[in-house]
């Protein structure tokens, strides 16, 4: 136990990161029934303003920018590149994903050049080295999933108490009939978006206050294992994408304890895979029926 | 009738000037030429969207997997072709690997040997791809349409995991180069090979096969009420252009010179993707013509756009790493948002000629 | 409608990709082969990555180059005094790229090749390079298949079948590990490779070793030094790329692993020697240069550096110098010396002339084998000083 002990903490950790990348798929998708590539690309555009934004900045401006400036990107996202597809094929909409994906990792390789930007002031506090039962970590290893929790119960109240999560549950459950009720379909998708991206943006702070640098494909992995969380958990619950995100980040890092590295990433595929094809609702998933 | 006959005639005439324009570049430019590279490069692609627009725009499967099986075609390919003698310095970290032969040396060597050997080494790589394409269309074809996407995604993905781990490195020589393997040195060769390939899946698309897999496309429900056996039609599409797709990646495989199993990630299947978007999803024609479009401007014509100056426009502040493919992404948005159905839409090379006359009756019938 | 606009896009798209290709044909023409000096031109590329995963590195070998440019900017080749331009292509670190950065090369009429930082697209680049009968000259591409099975290519430093037993030398020697633990990044040939040649050389010392892989775009490290510490190793020796360097380094220092690590000559870069500073970790790495070594050469190039602000943000915001950048130095010069030799700026000549060149570099003798490597036997160690940010001279080592 004291030997495994350091892989789990550090497997919570990941698995936190993961959650709150998950739940903007699950939004997503659960609304749109679009897998939104470009999501991953959000969060590693929020851990570049961060770097940006706190060597120009004092923190208390820099982190409401990093947030505010990820919302908007999502926002416009959704606006320039999926709300002109919304009457076209499913398929058109995943291609203008992959492109905006496309897009906005060649914009970021443009602008830094392809290299590797270095987190030079992490945020203070939460970078700080502390001990957990004789394995060290940082500190923000113990906030990102405490965190996680609160903002998830902050979000399923938010889904089940008010008008806009009514209306969100409505959009989710029925596109038509959802619009015919009187529901406002464009502000809700948009609304979607903004909290899918203000997530990334709190996990990116998190994320990347982990790590010494922000590369451009920084995105690319947590964003594709975050899905995957979202499947697993079964796609459009909250609540299943955060779990999901646990139990893969922990798998993960049980993985490599075992000595297995060489596949840790095809194991979360796998896994995938696996759920698909045996019960493709995921753990808490409802069943969807397409209509003809 | 006399349409047909002179659509017929009409691609047989471009047909044969690509045919001619690829001897004339091998008679005029050295094989080092930057041109024959990129050529060789296109010409590759164009196979492989080819073959992935049979899957996504003829049947109407959304995959994702293009790069795994194109990373089987590949190493199948240069395991199959290095020359024995040179095995124990390509594998110098696994004793110069478990397998001993080479296909062209087994058949003589020679001209044609060397030939037959390496079109042999291509086939196995495709026949190998469809085999694995088979078993992974067990259960992921009855998926819906984005989870087989992610789905194939993720293959591909543990397909590159298996190639690079070390105990099959006798093998596959792990996360190690292959090289050293016989190329084709003309661009001629490449253009009859892949022109031989695409000419059979365009008789497969215009075959009742292929009307079954464009009625699937159009409308699953209907296709089946028709009798069309669903899950029979989408194995064989799927299976059919993992094929090309594995033989496309032993061509590219050729033309690199090396082959890393790290270079077969997901952007290149995305890559590929969007040059079929390009061209028009659903059109052969256009996804060759894509093809060309894409990889010159990429590999070749646009390199100015990163260097500092581009169409005599000096101004390195602006042009410097990577601004070639953030245009490039800016025109693909353009192309993904506003023309939806790329250069070709569904229509072929051909069906552009015979729009006039057909008019030209038009108007002589009003009056 | 819809149609046509698609005709008119795709003429559009044509129509600019005649006119990419009709100014780079008059380019060619225009240039004829004199600057504005009046001087002849004679042409070194520079094949190297300014993009991609060692984009960084590239880029700081290219300071080397282009500073020497700067130093000697032109060549008298047989009596004629010629202006030496540098033709640089970014062939974005990854071999499938290789090929056609090469052939754009070639299409610019260079005389040698510089390059590559990183030994997989080299090779990739090499096979071009041999078909147009262009030398060229390895700049830090430490694979030894790079020269053995390509008749052009040339290397000025040492290759991995010595680095990695003198840095496996290091460890059991001097401090005294008898347990290693190997970390190197799957599908990368250059981690592969140096991870072989340490096991080797270490397990015939007598020590044992505990290899692991990590796949592309890893960003926790954290499971890997618990598998070192668990495995009860002294060091851990990762010859990754800088952008992982760094992610290993944060987590040693954060988990508290007591050894060292071990670092390959990708490892000498400021960006990983800053990402020590304040942390517990001690960190150790074989370089082909170190700062201090040549005070003329040291000074010459940060005055230069700091009147440069694109030079400066090129080596990573500050004017340290890597020993890749006094690598990419001497590359220059060796070229140079090959060119006078060769009395021609015919590719073959030059070709015919690399393996006599004799040069006295900043980062010692340069001298060609048969096979076309550099004769070398040492390498320098540097520690990172975790309270300055800068490196520390340990020792010379050799293999024993």
């Amino acid at each position: 136990m004291q030997e495994l002990f350091p892989y789990l903490l550090n497997g919570v950790s990941v698995g936190g990161q993961y959650a709150l990348i998950a739940i903007g798929y699950t939004l997503v998708y659960g609304i749109l029934r679009l897998i939104n590539f470009a999501h991953g690309d959000v969060f590693m555009v929020a851990g570049l303003v961060m770097v940006y934004a706190t060597t120009a900045m004092p923190m208390y401006l820099a982190l409401p920018l990093v947030i505010a400036a990820t919302v908007v990107l999502g926002f416009v996202i959704e606006r320039a590149a999926y709300k002109p597809l919304r009457t076209a094929p499913r398929m058109s909409l995943m291609i203008s994903a992959i492109g905006v994906s496309y897009l906005i990792q060649n914009l970021a390789f443009y602008i830094t050049g392809g290299v590797p930007q270095p987190v030079t002031t992490p945020i203070p506090w939460i970078s700080d080295d502390i001990l957990v039962l004789g394995a060290s970590t940082k500190r923000v290893t113990i906030v990102t999933p405490i965190l996680t929790i609160a903002l998830v119960v902050l979000l399923v109240y938010l889904i089940q108490k008010t008008k806009i999560g009514m209306a969100m549950r409505a959009a989710a459950r029925d596109f038509e009939t959802a619009q015919l009720m009187g529901v406002k379909i464009n502000s809700v998708i948009s609304m979607t978006f903004v909290i899918g991206s203000f997530l990334a943006a709190v996990g990116a702070l998190l994320y990347f206050t982990n790590y010494p640098s922000v590369a451009i494909t920084s995105g690319a992995m947590p964003g594709l294992k975050a899905f995957v969380a979202a499947v697993f958990g079964g796609i459009g619950s909250i609540p299943g994408a955060v779990v999901g995100a646990f139990v893969i980040g922990l798998c993960e890092e049980v993985i490599k304890g075992l000595g297995y590295t060489t596949f840790s990433d095809a194991f979360t595929f796998a896994l995938l895979i696996v759920v698909l094809c045996v019960k493709p609702t995921g753990l808490f998933g409802e069943k969807v029926t397409d209509k003809v | 009738m006399t349409r047909d006959r002179k659509k017929t005639i009409f691609l047989a005439a471009v047909l044969l000037v690509i045919l001619a324009a690829g001897v004339a570049v091998d008679l005029a430019l050295p094989s080092y030429h930057i041109a024959v590279k990129v050529i060789k490069k296109a010409t590759v692609y164009a196979l492989v969207a080819v073959s992935m627009n049979l899957l996504n725009g003829f049947t109407g499967l959304f995959s994702l997997g293009q790069a795994g099986f194109m990373l089987l075609g590949a190493v199948a390919y240069g395991v199959l072709t290095i020359p024995v003698a040179d095995r124990l310095s390509v594998y110098q970290y696994f004793d110069g690997g478990l397998i001993q032969f080479s296909l062209p040396e087994l058949l003589g060597g020679g001209t044609v040997g060397t030939t037959v050997g390496m079109l042999l080494a291509l086939a196995v790589g495709g026949i190998l791809s469809a085999l694995v394409a088979w078993l992974i269309g067990l259960p992921v074809l009855r998926l819906r349409s984005d989870y087989l996407a992610i789905a194939t995604l993720g293959f591909a993905e543990i397909l590159r995991a298996f190639f690079q781990w070390n105990a099959l490195g006798p093998i596959t020589n792990a996360s190690n180069l292959l090289r050293g393997y016989p190329d084709f040195q003309h661009v001629t060769s490449y253009f009859l090979l892949a022109g031989v390939l695409i000419a059979v899946i365009v008789l497969l698309i215009n075959s009742t096969y292929g009307r079954a897999f464009k009625a699937i496309r159009d409308d699953e429900v209907a296709a089946e009420a028709m009798g069309i056996n669903l899950a029979k039609h989408k194995r064989m599409a799927f299976i059919i252009s993992s094929f090309f797709a594995g033989v496309g990646g032993g061509m590219l495989a050729m033309y690199n010179g090396t082959i890393s199993s790290a270079s077969f990630k997901s952007s290149m299947t995305y890559e590929i993707l969007l040059i079929v978007v390009i061209g028009g999803i659903g059109s052969i024609s256009g996804s060759v013509i894509a093809s060309f479009l894409y990889i010159f401007s990429s590999e070749w014509l646009l390199r100015g756009l990163d260097s500092g100056s581009f169409l005599g426009i000096n101004a390195p502040g602006l042009f410097k790493n990577g601004f070639r493919m953030a245009v490039f992404s800016v025109i693909i948005m353009l192309i993904v948002l506003f023309f939806r159905r790329g250069i070709m839409g569904d229509k072929e090379l051909p069906d552009l000629l015979g729009r006039r006359p057909k008019r030209r009756r038009k108007e002589a019938a009003d009056k | 409608m819809k149609k046509f606009l698609a005709l008119i896009l795709t003429l559009a798209m044509a129509m600019s990709l005649a006119a990419c290709g009709g100014d780079s044909g008059s380019g060619d023409a225009e240039e004829g082969g004199t600057s504005e000096s009046g001087n002849p031109v004679v042409r070194i590329g520079v094949f190297e990555p300014q993009t991609g995963d060692n984009g960084a590195g590239g880029k700081q070998e290219i300071l080397g180059m282009q500073y020497a440019n700067y130093v000697q900017p032109t060549v008298t080749i047989d009596g004629t005094t010629y202006d030496v331009k540098l033709e640089i292509v970014d062939n974005r670190t990854t071999p499938e790229n290789g090929p056609s950065a090469a052939a754009e090369l070639m299409n610019r009429d260079v005389s040698v090749v510089l390059g590559s930082y990183g030994s997989g697209v080299s090779s990739a680049g090499g096979a071009v390079f041999e078909e147009a009968g262009v030398p060229a000259i390895g700049v830090t591409c430490t694979n030894p298949q790079v020269t053995t099975d390509c008749d052009v290519y040339f290397r000025i430093c040492f290759t991995d079948p010595f680095q990695g037993p003198a840095l496996a030398s290091y460890a059991y020697n001097t401090l005294g590990v008898d347990t290693a633990y190997t970390l190197a990044m799957l599908g990368s040939d250059y981690d592969q490779g140096l991870v072989y040649y340490f096991t080797e050389a270490f397990k015939a010392l007598g020590g044992t070793v505990v290899s692991e892989d990590f796949p592309e775009g890893s960003a926790n490290f954290v499971s890997y030094i618990n598998n070192a510490k668990s495995a009860g190793a002294g060091v851990i020796f990762a010859p990754v790329s800088t952008n992982y360097a760094q992610l290993i380094i944060e987590a040693a220092g954060a988990q508290g692993f007591e050894g060292s690590l071990l670092g390959s000559d990708t490892w000498d870069n400021n960006m990983v020697v800053e990402s020590t500073v304040g942390k517990n970790v001690s960190v150790e790495v074989t370089t082909f240069y170190q700062e201090g070594g040549n005070a003329d050469f040291d000074a010459g190039i940060k005055e230069w550096m700091n009147a440069n602000p694109d030079a400066l943000t090129n080596n990573g915001g500050n004017d340290m110098v890597s020993a890749v950048t006094a690598m990419g130095y001497d590359a220059y010069f060796t070229a140079l010396e090959a060119l006078k030799l060769a009395g021609s700026t015919d590719p073959a000549a030059v070709l015919e002339a690399l393996p006599n060149v004799s040069y006295e570099g900043v980062c010692g003798l340069i001298e060609f084998d048969e096979i076309g490597d550099a004769k070398r036997d040492q390498a320098y160690i540097k520690q990172a000083n975790t309270e300055t940010g800068a490196w520390d001279f340990v020792t010379v080592q050799g293999v024993e």
